[in-house]
């Protein structure tokens, strides 16, 4: 898409480049536009480019009625009592109004239209990144007292009762209590939930990429994965709690309560898991090289073994950094485990038994029911702790995936 | 593993290497199916379990009446949150994909792709959390507006203290569903044919008149599924309206505390639940499960359609 503005202008100006020019113009940010640096060069040039722009505002415009806008908008907030929100949300619609309107006075109806959707579509953008700052600017502002409070990494709830949180309220004693507990738990059932899907997602890619040949088994199968990704994750975790219930209470006879164990949200989590893991790896191995596969074949060498020495290698840095993605994925999922491990409060190392704490569930449980109803200062702290060691935990399992698929790419510019 | 060029000719004949081959296909169509089993225990254990529920007399329902008047006001309570985040989300998610598609520098697109995606990763009771904690109460200022110039509108009654309503609970799904949709359609946009826009360009379309002309019609049928992808993810969260939403009884009043969705319902009720509540939950579960299974079937069929007649380009 870049190089569709500049190609008429470089290719002869004669074309009359009015969307070319114009969008770059529209684009008032980039101001390096075909269109910025002519109005400052004198003589011939300017003389050439006033005959193609004839009946076009000047590239300064957009500045210009945007300064105007601020101005505006700076005296009419005032008025109404100022903040800097308030002042930035006028000047933006004064803004894309005055720029309308100035483009049809001085352009034309059709360039008018076109500043107007492109200051929407750019507002757009500038709105969707509100959340994203406010949501990060409050995990890590609110999340500093807790993360680097004493102990946070190193203790878990066991004996933190509503009286010690009303002391660290009243500023007694220091915040106690921490998140290993949801740590060691996260750990665990995300390794056992990675053990269960990576090896059927991976599998069942091969066998849609290299053995199914495209046939009915192999539509179904991709299209029951595509509908298993929207499955809700509350409803993988009921059916984690039926099943574990079933095989526990029914099959096995024992007692009730005894499905309720961190395998039970691995199973609900393998769920989720397991159609991500098929999709990224299969997009993966589709995009290895045929000329592999055949010349392998050639070789003599069996198709298993092509598939695992052969294609396997070539895919691993995207396979893996799929996989991780996928695991940042389920590592921040909590209504599975709410429904099937429940909560603890202590460490709980055994996968197959009794409840598990995890982080998700931990921030939920700490905001929900703080364990000091009347001061539920300290819970909050440790649930924004706990928040941001899951974003932390989050980003640096994107930017490794990201890292990953670098460092393992094979080398750029085979056949 | 490590010996096959070595090992490679004498397999050639022997029988261990075709056994392998076989043993591994077979391996590979296992896993296939055990996807398509697990799906189908998915659904056969819910049914299983809320059987009992579906069919239990009134007097035995939490709620002492029939199961259908129990389920329905969180149906719809889950349904309108959903079409609200969804009228929120769609018009910025696409100007957002046009943004990168489109207008941004190539330098920039990249980055603001990227930028997109964190939204995605960042876990749900998180930003359940921030609309509990920091976007409700900054709605609340909103909803005092709302109701003093718009009040005579049923949808804005008496406002909420704390800003921990439906409509709060639906921006906050709007944040979440915003990358897919945005992600989805991008991938649409950047597969319009270049000759349509530049063919556009050369008959001096404007830049927006270009998308118009061009990009949008392509990529329509594909937005349709993107949106409706958006939809089945809006209708099955649950941590974001768990935390934000404090629910009650199906109101038409947006911006006062009341209504319920089905996932937040459940997580809210089901680790204390035993015995026939238990079988009532799953059962609304079942009927989610339901509701978003077709929305996500749908959404899919349509985009394999799409693929197939977008090959002829």
């Amino acid at each position: 898409m870049s190089e569709t503005p500049k190609m008429p202008v470089q290719s002869s100006p004669v074309l009359v480049p009015d969307a070319a020019g114009q969008g770059a113009a529209a684009r008032s940010g980039s101001g390096a536009g075909p269109t910025g640096p002519a109005p400052a060069g004198p003589g011939p040039r300017r003389h050439g480019r006033s005959r193609l722009a004839a009946g076009k505002l000047p590239g300064w415009t957009p500045w210009a009625v945007g300064a105007g806008s601020l101005v505006l908008a700076a005296a009419l907030v005032a008025l109404a009592g100022f903040s800097i929100a308030g002042w930035l949300i006028v000047a933006a619609v004064i803004h894309v109004v005055a720029m309308y309107v100035t483009t049809l006075v001085g352009e034309n109806r059709r360039r008018a239209t076109n500043s107007l959707a492109t200051h929407l579509i750019i507002g757009a953008f500038l709105i969707a990144l509100i959340p994203l700052v406010s949501v990060l600017w409050t995990v890590v502002a609110n999340g500093f007292h807790g993360f680097t409070a004493a102990g946070f990494f190193a203790s878990d709830m066991k004996g933190i009762s509503g009286l010690q949180d009303q002391k660290t309220a009243a500023g007694e004693q220091p915040l106690l209590g921490g998140i290993k507990h949801a740590l060691i738990g996260t750990l665990v059932i995300t390794l056992a939930t990675t053990i269960m899907s990576v090896p059927i997602g991976l599998l069942t890619s091969i066998y849609l990429v290299e053995y199914s040949r495209d046939g009915w088994l192999a539509k179904i199968i991709r299209f029951f994965v595509d509908v298993m990704t929207g499955i809700p994750s509350i409803v993988a975790g009921l059916f984690a709690a039926g099943l574990t219930m079933i095989i526990m209470q029914t099959i096995l006879g024992m007692p009730p309560g005894s499905n309720v164990m961190g395998f039970s949200a691995a199973i609900g989590l393998s769920v989720l898991m397991i159609p991500v893991v098929v999709r990224s790896t299969e997009e993966m191995l589709r995009v290895v090289p045929n000329e592999l596969r055949e010349a392998s074949a050639a070789l003599g060498v069996r198709k298993w073994r092509t598939t695992l020495q052969v294609v396997l290698p070539t895919a691993a840095s995207g396979i893996a950094s799929g996989v991780t993605l996928a695991i940042a994925r389920v590592v921040g999922e909590t209504a599975p485990i709410l429904v099937t491990a429940g909560v603890a409060l202590t460490t709980n190392w055994n996968l197959f038994k009794d409840w598990m704490m995890t982080l998700p569930v931990f921030i939920y449980r700490q905001l929900m029911n703080p364990t000091a109803p009347m001061a539920p200062g300290p819970s909050a702290d440790r649930a924004w702790g706990a928040a941001l060691t899951l974003i932390l935990i989050v980003m640096i399992l994107n930017l490794l995936a990201r890292l990953v698929a670098k460092a393992l790419a094979p080398k750029a510019g085979g056949r | 593993m490590s010996t096959t060029t070595a090992s490679t000719r004498s397999e050639l004949t022997s029988s261990s290497g075709r056994a392998g081959d076989k043993v591994f296909s077979g391996l590979t169509l296992a896993a296939g199916l055990i996807i398509l089993v697990i799906l189908a225990f998915v659904a056969g254990f819910l049914v299983l379990k809320a059987w009992p529920a579906l069919v239990a007399p009134a007097s035995e329902i939490s709620t002492q009446t029939s199961f259908l008047s129990y389920v329905l006001p969180i149906m719809v309570g889950t349904l309108i949150t959903a079409a609200i985040a969804l009228l929120l989300a769609t018009p910025v998610a696409i100007g957002v994909a046009l943004f990168i598609s489109h207008l941004a520098p190539a330098r920039l697109a990249k980055p603001v792709g990227y930028v997109i995606d964190l939204l995605a990763a960042i876990p749900s009771v998180v930003f359940g959390a921030w609309g509990m904690m920091v976007l409700g109460p900054h709605m609340v200022g909103l909803y005092d507006w709302l109701h003093t110039y718009l009040g005579w509108i049923p949808l804005f009654g008496e406002p909420s203290t704390t800003g921990r309503t439906l409509l709060t609970a639906s921006v906050v799904l709007a944040v979440m569903i915003l990358p897919i949709i945005t992600s989805l359609s991008r991938e649409i946009f950047v597969q319009t044919p270049k000759l349509h826009e530049e063919a556009a360009l050369a008959l001096g379309a404007t830049r927006w008149e270009m998308i118009r002309m061009s990009v949008l019609p392509f990529a329509r049928p594909g937005l349709v599924s993107a949106v409706m992808l958006g939809l089945g993810r809006a209708l099955g969260e649950t941590m974001a309206v768990t935390l934000v939403l404090s629910a009650g009884p199906l109101t038409a009043n947006l911006i006062g505390s009341g209504n319920q969705t089905i996932p937040s319902e459940i997580a809210l009720n089901f680790p204390e639940a035993f015995g026939m509540r238990q079988n009532e939950l799953i059962a609304a579960g079942l009927i989610l499960f339901v509701i978003t299974l077709l929305v996500n079937m749908l959404a899919r069929w349509i985009v394999s359609r799409h693929k197939e007649f977008s090959g002829a380009n």
